[in-house]
């Protein structure tokens, strides 16, 4: 089974894609969202307000955008702990995920799980962020599992980064996947580096979609700076799935515009490589070609930031005054009952 | 009506009532399915239920236990095995890091009702690699119950509280009992997780015993009763969370306690037990708590080798001797 390679969408050819304007300012919505968002999480951090483990989703907007456009709302995700970007996609409210990043009760999670777990949220079909590299790939499968026994038609998508495919559970759960004709949708969103080492240095074989066709899976490889192009990768691998063929798994390749962590400076990777990326902005294209179309105004696209970006505010304001969980409370959430226990 | 049944049959019992009582639940694991699993615990269980609910696996640890904690979330309540306690290392991240954690990191969005079977084969001559009991490092994951039945009786009761427990449960049997018979009542039970059970009473001494201990203890507590000493056996049936409650009160009442583990003698079960009594009944104590542990080595091969690496009624009858002297 070969890889399918879904390139950069060119702006000419959007008017023939059967997407609606309202379609399109989504897309470019929920980018501008997480790039704001990120942009302000980046700032306090380094202000110090913010403290923890916490990894940007700068540069990778497309990938949340697009899949979670192909994706129908009761569908399921497993997300990382680079998962903000996939709740924004999934409409996840701002102020939660925000309350989340500051421990507050108010948060996704409580306030227990933090930036790495922020994106869990079951009320959006989100089911778990999983801070373990590979963790969430093999429980995907067993939500994969229960759809096929339900006999549902929803599907189940799981992000993962490059990193994750050189674990064992990546390959012994694309494997059971694979056996099992699982509905699942593997993302991974090859950004070129775990953490410091390059995936060249890491990696044998021809490319990650090449590795996930030797499983009998179908594969995609997207130019994942391009959200139109991963939406239609996204499209045509759940049709695939959804009709009973299997799991199926798209690489796309994106780039971070910051360092793996929030104080990482990523000074390990090659200036000339950097600044060949930053010209691939995702939000940029998308945005151009958005203005070349008339789908869009400069003005308006300005005031969308600005809109975004004083929503953001508010959040923050909020969550900063928002209470912690009690302590006592945390015996409550160890399992279904409290149990007796012994401090 | 009781009737006489091994350890694997009521195991298999539970199981088949379980799954004809709620279609969520599904087994898979290696070797489940065409051959009935190692032990033959799910013997039976794919002619009867189908191909779709009971499932072999590839030999993949981690997916096994991945998948079983995807199918909880999804809504079902599966029941996965890993073949050998000494696998589980395989999955450790998926059953502590994860299945463990799930709950509590959601700020208690989701439930687990799942449960891992597995077992240990100390005392089946099976060398290092197949024999560990790795219970007492599961000591330190709040979150996951584990629990660890001793008789047929309680094997059958246990697994299917473990089955409607909304938790992750980690479900440790003992292979040398799998072909041990004992009573079993007719008809539906269910034994509650997180209780011990005083198995005999008794005033002397307390010996707290587990899993494959319980039978040792047992035989042990009668050999003692001819030497007029008086054993209670209390049977901790779950490490977690542990029936504290119920140590104290026997030692309490017999102001002196044994625990029989076969966990290595260094950080095992035993060490937190006796923690537990000394923390909470220590001016009821006589005497300074005793352990009988496997020592601190890999299980030997050799059976001669074997047989005197393990807990047995001999050796829990010597210290019992000791301990009320």
């Amino acid at each position: 089974m070969g890889v399918e390679y879904i390139n950069e969408v060119p702006a000419e050819k959007y008017p023939a894609l059967g997407l609606k304007h309202e379609d399109f300012l989504w897309l470019l919505r929920k980018m501008c969202e997480m790039r704001k968002f990120e942009e302000q999480v980046e700032k306090l951090f380094f202000e110090g307000q913010l403290i923890g483990p916490c990894h940007l989703y700068l540069g990778q907007e497309a990938v949340a955008a697009g899949i979670v456009k192909a994706l129908d709302k009761e569908d399921f995700i497993i997300s990382t702990y680079r998962g903000h970007g996939h709740a924004i996609a999934r409409d996840v409210p701002l102020e939660a995920l925000m309350a989340e990043l500051f421990g507050r009760k108010t948060g996704t999670c409580k306030g227990l799980g933090g930036s790495m777990h922020s994106a869990t949220s079951v009320e959006h079909n989100i089911l778990l962020a999983s801070a373990i590299v590979g963790g969430g790939i093999p429980i995907a499968v067993g939500v994969g599992l229960a759809l096929q026994y339900r006999k549902q038609r929803w599907i189940v998508a799981v992000f993962f980064g490059d990193g994750a495919v050189n674990t064992g559970a990546f390959h012994e759960a694309l494997n059971l996947a694979a056996v099992w004709r699982l509905p699942v949708l593997f993302v991974c969103e090859n950004n070129f580096y775990a953490f410091s080492v390059p995936h060249k240095k890491s990696f044998a074989g021809e490319s990650i979609a090449a590795r996930a066709s030797s499983y009998g899976i179908k594969a995609f490889l997207a130019d994942g700076n391009d959200v139109i192009a991963v939406y239609l990768s996204g499209k045509k691998a759940i049709e695939h799935i959804r009709g009973g063929n299997g799991p199926a798994f798209i690489e796309c390749r994106t780039y971070r515009k910051k360092g793996h962590g929030v104080y990482d400076k990523a000074e390990y990777r090659p200036k000339e490589e950097v600044q060949e990326w930053m010209k691939k902005d995702p939000i940029e294209r998308f945005a151009n070609n958005l203005m070349r179309l008339g789908i869009i105004t400069k003005d308006e696209f300005e005031a969308l930031n600005t809109e975004i970006e004083r929503a953001l505010d508010a959040c923050v304001e909020k969550a900063k005054a928002a209470p912690y969980l009690d302590f006592d409370e945390l015996w409550k959430l160890v399992y279904a009952k409290e149990v007796a226990h012994h401090g | 009506m009781v009737r006489e049944m091994s350890y694997a049959e009521a195991l298999n019992e539970a199981l088949r009532e379980e799954m004809e009582r709620d279609d969520r639940i599904i087994v898979f694991g290696e070797d489940v399915g065409v051959f009935g699993g190692v032990y033959k615990v799910t013997k039976g269980l794919l002619e009867k239920f189908g191909p779709e609910r009971v499932r072999d696996t590839p030999i993949s640890e981690a997916a096994i236990v991945g998948a079983a904690i995807g199918a909880a979330l999804a809504g079902l309540r599966p029941v996965a095995e890993i073949m050998y306690m000494d696998f589980i290392t395989i999955a450790m991240d998926q059953l502590v890091t994860h299945a463990a954690k799930i709950r509590f990191m959601s700020g208690g969005q989701v439930s687990l009702p799942m449960v891992v079977r597995t077992q240990y084969s100390l005392g089946r001559v099976h060398g290092c690699q197949h024999s560990q009991f790795l219970a007492s490092w599961f000591l330190n994951v709040p979150g996951l119950k584990v629990v660890l039945p001793g008789t047929p009786k309680d094997a059958k009761g246990l697994l299917k509280s473990a089955i409607r427990s909304d938790d992750p449960v980690l479900f440790v049997e003992s292979g040398v009992l799998y072909s041990w018979k004992g009573p079993v009542p007719e008809g539906e039970y269910l034994i509650p997780i997180g209780q011990a059970d005083v198995k005999r009473r008794g005033s002397d001494l307390t010996i707290v015993a587990f899993s494959r201990t319980v039978r040792e203890a047992l035989a042990a507590a009668d050999r003692l009763s001819a030497e007029d000493i008086d054993a209670e056996v209390v049977d901790l049936m779950t490490l977690n969370p542990m029936d504290v409650k119920t140590l104290v009160n026997s030692v309490k009442k017999t102001n002196r306690l044994l625990v029989a583990d076969d966990s290595t003698k260094t950080g095992g079960i035993s060490a937190e037990i006796i923690s537990r009594i000394v923390e909470e009944a220590f001016d009821y104590l006589d005497a300074p708590p005793v352990r009988v542990n496997s020592p601190d080595l890999p299980v030997p091969f050799a059976q001669p080798l074997e047989n005197q690496y393990l807990v047995n009624a001999d050796k829990i009858c010597e210290a019992a001797r000791r301990l009320v002297r």
